[in-house]
């Protein structure tokens, strides 16, 4: 019998699926450190991450807890970045170091196998390093170095104006590194932090993957003895600019612009901030959002076209973010005033919104997909003080929500007169 | 050991099936034999053009990602010098969706003249975006170039010249799809919470009456062996001084691919790696230096390239990556090296495996390949590479003749 290709085969609307986050596990080391833990997975890999209140937000002079977080892999007292470097990758193991405005991590992924001979080494890390001056001075050679070729970008100097626009450049969020700020950097500041944000600091833990039964005691053993004193985070001052719109000129040869237009939002606590995620799917979120349809799919002025919520805890602010031929930047920009204004004028069509939904449904539904991913959204929920029914607040208004709310809220938010504008070319 | 089924259909479409319960996800992963490397010289680029116009519509389904999305499923794909991938994930309940939209698409694309228009724009600017804009964005262009003189690993995916892109037309899109997106030169992979008695079924169903085409035949002009060393200088507006330096290494099927591979890592695999304790560290001469090859089916390049640090200068700093890259020919390295990089081998594929995403798209590239049980043989051929080896194929690779420089230079 032949088939007929023109009809879709029935499908399961993905947003009737009843979906579940598998809920962690917690444990309380002996000197209160909390750990939180995700048992799951087939492979026999791990992953710890050390999450202390060392971001950007604690610092009294630009990159200090960047550089800190940095130098935590290049040497303690009994060992050089070499021979520390030499351990870890002789088991097969990744140790990073990432630092944040409000927290600063170490993470460690290992197979399960190894982490007995590797935690002690993590201890030292955070214990017994010595911000080696030799290490410091290439590290402060080669990031300049690093700083000189982005600056050559334009996306790299377009995204730290715009967050100068948003936050102000003195916030954590807003602030950028300058060649002279590396140059400012001494030893004496760094062990000073270190000692105050990691050695002396709060920690908390996230684990991972299919977990050794005797963990929490070896991290007891190893991690149980930390003073873990209580950290106030800084709040620092939002300072917004005044005026809205920026023509940049980086590379007079440029043949591309990067463009972005942003404005403040509440962070995560907010009523609202829940439902702008599902009005940003239908605005820029996805492939088939309407910024891709129209700006890449009908008009070809670019190769990618986005539109997201900064993905901080104190503010966040919206975002649309593309590159765009030269020529076209203007006409960019104008068709995405034209889309912020469809969706204040009219109600999202029936059909485009079971779309998004389901296509909202289904890529959660994806990206639960392993022990990794499930401890990344408790973390989440975790670090932004939000509650437990997060993850199930977020599915119902995937579900519920209707056209009008998506309408009010464009009016609410996508006015053009409150967002920033910037091209670099 | 990665479990799964095989068949071939009628129509010489190769299915192979992976379950994995654990996931509520379902992976459709189809893979073309066609890459850059089957171009013509006068119309590169078009493999990649080509892979844009997958998703313009097919013969009786005029949007493909909307019914997807509908479906709660993503996609995308990508194209390589050898080959063109395509994938998909979505709930394991709407698999049929996968299948309906791949099948139609491999019966017969749309050839819609508007699709071939914005695309060809959309890739110039991606081709702008990643190439043109982008300190040091084209020295991959030069650099294939300078190492290969016939061969069409010559120019990169993205196209040689914009020009290419620009002047595509209807008519060689047809001409490409019908040469290449046959059954008889894919493999379709399709992994998660599915069965194979199911996959089966729908893939007869959905795939089974689709003409099976010719299969193609790759005549491709050999590269000679290299005989004398070639540089090439350039100066550019970039902020440093950068050095490339590469070397012919043989195929992905050759014996002394797990050596190489291994080989490259104790060079620049991490913060104890040779390169980067000698030369960024201890004597300071780059700001960062790497080593890598790139993994390709046929005789490939192997590359080291690092950014000098300031007031360096690059003779001096080429000789000190000679000097390292004559100990590794000279002298053995030390067991518990080796084992280091055997170690790191093993970590980094049982993190890759954790993905079903990842598992299906290996599956499909060994079966390419030759075969997809390849795929759960690769840790004993990594674990039997001995101290001798890694010598030896150092000392076949690290041949000045054997060589191409680059020496990128900031004229500011």
């Amino acid at each position: 019998m032949a088939i007929d290709r023109k009809q879709a085969p029935p499908i399961v609307d993905a947003v009737n699926f009843n979906l579940q986050l598998k809920p962690y596990q917690s444990y309380t080391l002996r000197n209160g450190v909390k750990v939180y833990a995700v048992d799951a997975g087939a492979e026999d890999v791990i992953q710890l991450e050390w999450v202390f209140f060392a971001g950007n937000s604690q610092e009294e002079q630009n990159l200090v807890a960047a550089t800190t977080n940095f130098l935590l892999r290049n040497g303690t007292s009994t060992k050089t970045a070499f021979q520390l470097n030499e351990h870890f990758e002789y088991y097969g193991a990744h140790v990073n170091r990432a630092c944040y405005n409000e927290t600063a991590t170490i993470s460690l992924h290992t197979l399960s196998k190894h982490i007995g001979e590797l935690l002690p080494v993590v201890k030292e890390m955070i214990t017994d390093s010595t911000m080696p001056s030799d290490e410091l001075a290439i590290y402060q050679q080669n990031m300049k170095q690093r700083l000189k070729v982005n600056l050559k970008k334009s996306d790299f100097v377009a995204g730290r104006l715009i967050d100068v626009y948003l936050y102000g450049e003195k916030h954590p969020y807003g602030k950028y590194s300058r060649a002279e700020d590396f140059d400012a950097l001494e030893r004496d500041q760094l062990l000073h932090f270190y000692n105050q944000y990691y050695t002396q600091g709060r920690l908390i833990l996230f684990v991972a993957g299919k977990l050794p039964a005797n963990l929490i005691a070896l991290l007891d053993t190893h991690f149980g003895d930390l003073p873990n004193q209580p950290v106030a985070v800084n709040q620092h001052p939002l300072v917004l600019a005044e005026e809205k719109k920026y023509r940049i000129t980086n590379d007079p040869e440029g043949v591309q612009g990067s463009v972005r237009i942003a404005r403040t939002f509440p962070n995560r606590h907010h009523p609202d901030f829940l439902k702008v995620q599902v009005l940003n799917a239908v605005f820029g979120g996805f492939f088939g959002s309407r910024l891709m349809s129209n700006i890449r799919e009908e008009k070809g002025y670019t190769y990618g076209i986005h539109s997201f919520l900064h993905n901080h805890i104190q503010h966040s602010a919206w975002m649309v973010s593309t590159e765009a031929g030269k020529d076209v930047c203007e006409a960019t920009i104008a068709e995405v005033y034209k889309e912020m204004k469809l969706l204040r004028e009219e109600l999202v069509e029936e059909d485009e919104l079971l779309l998004v939904r389901n296509y909202l449904m289904g890529s959660i539904l994806g990206d639960l997909d392993g022990p990794f991913q499930i401890i990344g959204r408790w973390k989440n929920v975790i670090l932004n003080g939000l509650p437990e029914t997060y993850f199930y607040d977020s599915i119902n208004t995937i579900k519920s929500i209707t056209a009008e709310e998506l309408q009010a809220l464009a009016q609410k938010y996508l006015r053009e007169e409150e967002f920033y504008e910037l091209v670099v070319v | 050991m990665i479990q799964f089924d095989r068949f071939t259909l009628t129509n010489g479409l190769r299915v192979i099936v992976h379950q994995d319960l654990s996931t509520p996800m379902a992976v459709m992963n189809i893979m073309y034999d066609v890459g850059a490397r089957d171009e013509d010289p006068q119309q590169t680029g078009f493999a990649h053009l080509f892979e844009h116009l997958m998703f313009g519509g097919s013969v009786n389904i005029e949007d493909y990602d909307e019914p997807l999305q509908m479906a709660g499923g993503e996609n995308n794909a990508y194209t390589t010098n050898d080959l063109t991938n395509y994938y998909i994930t979505l709930p394991a309940e709407n698999l049929e969706t996968a299948f309906w939209l791949e099948s139609d698409r491999m019966l017969s694309l749309g050839f819609s003249e508007k699709s071939l228009e914005t695309q060809r724009k959309v890739v110039c600017e991606e081709f702008k975006e990643h190439y043109l804009t982008k300190p040091y964005g084209d020295v991959w262009h030069k650099m294939r170039e300078l190492a290969y003189t016939v061969h069409p690993y010559r120019w990169m995916t993205i196209g040689k010249e914009l020009a290419h892109i620009e002047e595509a037309k209807l008519e060689d899109v047809k001409h490409f799809f019908f040469k290449h997106y046959r059954p008889v030169n894919a493999v379709l992979v399709v992994a998660g919470n599915v069965t194979t008695e199911k996959v089966k079924a729908l893939a007869e169903k959905w795939f089974g009456d689709i003409p099976s085409g010719e299969k193609y035949v790759r005549n491709l002009p050999q590269e000679p062996a290299q005989t004398a060393a070639r540089k090439l200088e350039v100066k550019a507006n970039v902020p440093l001084d950068a050095f490339y330096k590469t070397w012919h290494i043989g195929n992905r099927l050759d014996g002394d691919y797990h050596a190489t591979d291994l080989m490259s890592d104790i060079l620049s695999g991490g913060g104890s790696s040779r390169l980067y304790q000698s030369l960024v560290k201890e004597q300071k001469l780059f700001s960062n230096i790497e080593c890598y090859h790139f993994g390709s089916t046929e005789n490939g390049l192997l590359s080291i390239e690092g950014k000098l640090v300031k007031g360096v200068k690059m003779e001096d700093a080429e000789k000190a990556v000679m000097a390292e890259v004559e100990k590794i020919k000279t002298s053995p390295v030390s067991e518990q090296e080796l084992q280091k990089v055997k170690n790191k081998t093993e970590s980094m594929i049982a993190f890759e495996d954790m993905s079903v995403m990842n598992r299906a798209n290996s599956l499909a590239y060994y079966e390419l390949l030759g075969d997809a049980a390849w795929m759960n043989e690769e840790l004993d051929k990594y674990a039997a590479v001995t101290v001798k080896d890694i010598r030896s194929v150092a000392g076949k690779i690290f041949r000045e003749e054997n060589s191409n420089t680059i020496y990128y230079l900031s004229n500011n």
